[in-house]
């Protein structure tokens, strides 16, 4: 029997139910508001009271309104579909919700249950098999999406029959298992699974081992994240964020995008439904909006959805991840999920942590990048899911309970750097304070020497040496005036300049320097690092300065144009006679 | 909100703060309006039968045997084409000694629109001030905000913006405007002829704070009837959102809420973005664009409020004093509109971009120089042209009493370029420089 409720308590979206039977923790209610029935989650309990947090605006709610309780916690439908589709944050289908605006307690179902997906079986009848297992495969876009033994199935079961090759909904039943009390189980190609529990059906996590391409190059060639990786992007307003992001989405080389939108502006999340179906896929050459999913609660939605959305991202990514296949989850902001949790912790009463966000926040987000990662699969494939957050600091300081929580989980730290942004230098990523802890990883080392060439580990190095007595010279010529210092002290700040010019900065809007590969990006690193290499003779600062601005200029044009084209090998003839007229 | 007949009236108060009152009542909703003892106020907090009620006019005076009859109804307004050229308190009653106005009843802070009905914003707002429309052009369906000092000239330039604007409807919500503020901008608008299109919900210094707590939503009601009902392009000015936030620090305070960052309650950033993000460009032609001013202490944009407005807006506008020129301009360098790619060089001439950015960074070089300047190195020729070429961008572009179109602005800046630099200087692309070159007689 299911347990009922009786409101009795509101304050904005945390509402007291006095319950009759037993309530367990995030458990999902419904409220009954003159007919509407408004979604909760269960936070709290004491006594026969149950504090849930309302999904949606409590608006006309009276003390004795009745609600329901459905014994599970918050769910998401998985299934073929999810790409390319647009959800809100407990997976409503925004596209097939009517009307201009949002109603309340208006539910719309995740997948499609009557468009046919052209099924091929992989298990035959006899097979032994257990929860995560493939049993067949649709066509999902160009994508083989796995149809597994549900997740939620304990033991092992046999299997009596797969559906033939055909067309079949996803509420069709496409396979029979015998469990090991020889009971009958139907299984379609839809599942369900609760969003704040990791899915953990794989044989293994090992440490992360091979790097992932972004095609920006201050991530790829400073500072690379791995395949299963963590990285966060922290920033002031302003600093370029979500251009960054959303760079990244267009470009990685991953098989799935899941772009979650947390509490961000509505018009950004215009701007990828504008763009993204307009994109090709530049590995595929697919549309990229067939292999990405967005998770849209913008900052004008409820609340308590804010914080679901980044888990119901996460557990559509880990669904991916089940099929082998390279997943990439984004979530801007993590900031806002926390602020949510912030509203959540503060109308409960609760005693505050450090600018009265809630005490557990950090162990909350470091439980949540912890279930990215890649995994060994029990068929032997491999799957990962790589998570990148952004962080909004409160006033740009780092010094704040969400940047400093997520810094002490996530890998790698893109910092934006305000005083970047101002001078236009984009992506706004300080080379000097961002940091890959991949870098560290024997495993890394390897792939990346083996990818790219010996001793590439120890170049980045170099470069970064560089750029970072650059800076220190550069302030030095502040202080004392272009006179006041040694000529080396400007080829120092130049070379420098050279870098960031030509490696770090990039143009996200320029079709073809927005998208350079790995091949690329080290054959022009080298370039640059060869010309560190040598020196030159200046008579004074202003002939050095006027070198390396010319060196800058022609490999920028290098940067604009086709690689290895005529046009670029013409910059390269140019750049050479420029070197040579230096020495 | 006269009471109805079959109402039951409370005359027991159990509790009294400086914003709420607690009593005890059956079937009341959350959110509902209730007058106590003639002041209108709104239920917080329901806690079995103790309702909490926030009294919007502050609780000075109140007795505990107070009347308190219970309306049904959250805040609501009559929306009807009559309400153009009017002028309404927080609570949408007329002030400017009209009659009541006869329309269709909306309760205000309705829902939001579904981000996927959304359309991109794509219409320039030409305001003719160079520092908006030259270098952070404003796009329909955008939010940005004013961040100025409060000895700034703000409330004239968001009354000039105003009128200016080619839009079909014009909603100023007022909140904490002294009340010599909200004199000008009457005047203001009444001289202009322009009353029939503009709609103004005021709260000034004289009335009770909390009031204010209605005026954005009674504002963007009134824009979303024109907006989604009339297809029309609606902006919105709230001025200002400092105070609006000081409002919900005092009732977060009163209901004794733990503060976050300076002591502005922890769901600021919600708060304010269902403001914002009412601004949107609807599929069917209809646009609300909001333009806010947040008063800054001292310059300070660290500070919550600030900070919070600048991570949900799409730019935001500084104003300052130049010291060459003695005008206020609109800094371009600390000023940006994230929507302005939308619409330079594809609704405003090619050579807008280049323009733009060339003018700027020469502006920037003319900063250096003044570094250098007032560190005793030496100029150059090129510094000393920088810092004759910023007086004239400040006094001809940047100063916000120049009214000009964008065409114009252009040519201006091609004027400037002429007189102070080569063409190597500007340095813009060949065929745009060819094309717009002036040559200078100078």
């Amino acid at each position: 029997m299911k347990t009922t409720g009786i409101v009795t308590g509101i304050i904005s979206n945390l509402v007291t139910i006095e319950v009759d039977g037993p309530v367990s923790q995030n458990e999902i209610c419904f409220i009954d508001l003159g007919g509407t029935k408004l979604m909760a989650e269960v936070i709290k309990v004491t006594g026969k009271e149950a504090f849930v947090q309302v999904y949606e605006s409590t608006r006309g709610l009276r003390a004795g309104d009745k609600a329901e309780f459905y014994g599970h916690m918050l769910e998401v439908d998985l299934g073929p579909g999810i790409l390319s589709s647009i959800y809100d944050g407990l997976q409503n289908n925004l596209k097939t919700m009517e009307g201009v605006f949002l109603t309340r307690g208006e539910y719309t179902a995740a997948l499609d249950s009557e468009k046919k997906w052209e099924f091929t079986p992989i298990a035959k009848a006899g097979d032994q098999v257990i929860a995560a297992d493939w049993l067949g495969e649709v066509k999902e876009g160009w994508l083989p999406h796995k149809i597994m033994v549900p997740f939620t199935f304990e033991g092992s079961y046999q299997v009596k029959s797969v559906a033939e090759a055909g067309e079949y909904t996803v509420e069709e039943t496409i396979a029979v298992l015998i469990n090991e009390a020889k009971e009958e189980l139907n299984v379609t190609m839809k599942q369900k699974w609760p969003i704040k529990i990791p899915i953990l059906n794989y044989k293994n996590k090992p440490r992360p081992f091979r790097v992932m391409e972004t095609r920006v190059r201050v991530i790829d060639t400073f500072n690379p994240i791995a395949e299963g990786g963590t990285g966060f992007i922290p920033g002031p307003f302003g600093s370029g964020k979500t251009v960054l992001q959303h760079a990244i989405s267009k470009q990685a080389e991953a098989d799935v995008i899941i772009f979650a939108a947390c509490g961000e502006r509505a018009n950004e999340v215009v701007e990828i439904f504008t763009e993204f179906p307009k994109l090709v896929d530049a590995r595929s050459g697919r549309m990229l909006m067939e292999r990405t999913s967005i998770i849209c609660n913008t900052s004008n939605m409820p609340v308590a959805a804010r914080e679901a959305s980044v888990y119901t991202a996460m557990t559509i990514g880990e669904y991916y991840r089940s099929m082998g296949l390279k997943v990439l989850l984004l979530a801007d902001s993590t900031s806002r999920w926390a602020q949510a949790l912030r509203e959540m912790s503060n109308r409960m009463e609760e005693l505050p942590g450090a600018d009265g966000f809630p005490m557990d926040l950090p162990a909350v987000i470091s439980g949540f990048y912890a279930r990215a990662g890649i995994v060994n699969l029990n068929n032997g494939e491999t799957g990962s899911v790589t998570f990148i957050g952004t962080v909004s600091p409160a006033g740009g300081n780092l010094k704040e309970p969400v940047t400093e929580s997520t810094k002490k989980v996530a890998r790698c730290f893109f910092a934006l750097s305000q005083n970047r942004a101002d001078m236009k230098r984009y992506p706004a990523v300080d080379p000097v304070d961002s940091y890959s802890k991949y870098l560290e990883y024997p495993e890394i080392i390897e792939d990346l020497e083996k990818k790219i060439g010996k001793n590439w580990v120890d170049k980045i190095g170099v470069g970064k040496n560089i750029v970072l007595r650059g800076k220190e010279a550069y302030e030095q010529i502040n202080i004392l005036g272009d006179d006041g210092v040694p000529l080396e002290y400007h080829e120092r700040f130049w070379k420098s300049e050279l870098i960031d010019f030509v490696i770090l900065q990039q143009d996200a809007f320029d079709s073809i320097d927005a998208n350079s590969p790995m091949e690329r990006q080290s054959y022009m690193y080298n370039l640059v690092l060869d010309i560190c290499d040598k020196s030159f003779e200046f008579d004074g600062f202003e002939e050095c300065g006027n070198f390396y601005k010319k060196l800058i200029n022609i490999l920028r044009q290098m940067n604009y144009t086709e690689f290895e084209s005529t046009e670029f090998n013409k910059y390269l003839e140019q750049l050479n006679n420029e070197i040579n007229n230096g020495k | 909100m006269a009471s109805k007949a079959f109402q039951k009236i409370y005359t027991q108060l159990h509790a009294i703060t400086k914003a709420t009152v607690k009593l005890y009542a059956k079937g009341v909703t959350n959110d509902e309006l209730a007058t106590v003892d003639g002041r209108l106020a709104q239920v917080v907090k329901i806690n079995r039968d103790l309702i909490t009620l926030q009294i919007f006019g502050g609780t000075d005076g109140i007795p505990t045997n107070s009347e308190v009859i219970f309306l049904g109804e959250p805040p609501q307004i009559n929306v009807s084409e009559d309400i153009a050229g009017r002028f309404f308190n927080a609570f949408g009653d007329p002030i400017d000694g009209g009659p009541v106005v006869e329309g269709e009843t909306r309760y205000i802070g309705g829902p939001s629109v579904n981000p996927y009905r959304r359309e991109q914003p794509s219409e320039l707002i030409p305001t003719g001030i160079a520092g908006i429309d030259l270098n952070n052009t404003l796009v329909s369906g955008q939010k940005i905000p004013f961040f100025a000092d409060p000895d700034q000239p703000y409330n004239q330039v968001m009354a000039q913006v105003a009128l200016r604007a080619d839009v079909d409807k014009i909603i100023l919500g007022g909140m904490g405007l002294t009340n010599d503020d909200y004199l000008y901008y009457r005047n203001v608008f009444e001289n202009a002829g322009a009353l029939n299109k503009i709609i103004s919900f005021v709260n000034t210094t004289e009335q009770p704070p909390v009031e204010r707590l209605l005026i954005p939503d009674m504002a963007l009601t009134a824009a979303e009837y024109f907006a989604v009902d009339k297809n029309e392009k609606v902006l919105v000015l709230l001025t200002d959102m400092t105070l609006y936030a000081d409002a919900l620090s005092i009732v977060s305070n009163r209901m004794d809420q733990i503060p976050s960052k300076d002591s502005m309650p922890g769901s600021l950033y919600s708060d304010l973005a269902k403001i914002y993000e009412k601004a949107v460009q609807l599929p069917d032609g209809g646009s609300i664009t909001i333009i806010a001013v947040t008063t800054l202490s001292g310059g300070d944009i660290t500070h919550a409020i600030p900070d919070n407005t600048g991570y949900i807006t799409e730019g935001q506008l500084f104003l300052r004093t130049d010291s060459d020129t003695g005008k206020v301009i609109v800094d371009p360098f600390r000023s940006l509109s994230r929507l302005k790619q939308l619409v330079i060089g594809k609704k405003t001439r090619e050579d807008h971009n280049h323009v733009m950015n060339a003018a700027v960074r020469l502006y920037a070089d003319a900063a250096n120089a003044r570094t250098k300047l007032e560190n005793g190195f030496d100029l150059s020729d090129y510094d000393e042209r920088c810092l004759e070429y910023a007086i004239d961008y400040s006094n001809e572009l940047l100063a916000i009493d120049v009214n000009i179109d964008i065409t114009q602005m252009l040519d201006t800046a091609w004027e400037l370029f002429a007189k102070h630099f080569t063409k190597t200087e500007v340095s813009i692309k060949e065929e745009i420089t060819e094309k717009y070159w002036k040559d200078s007689n100078s």
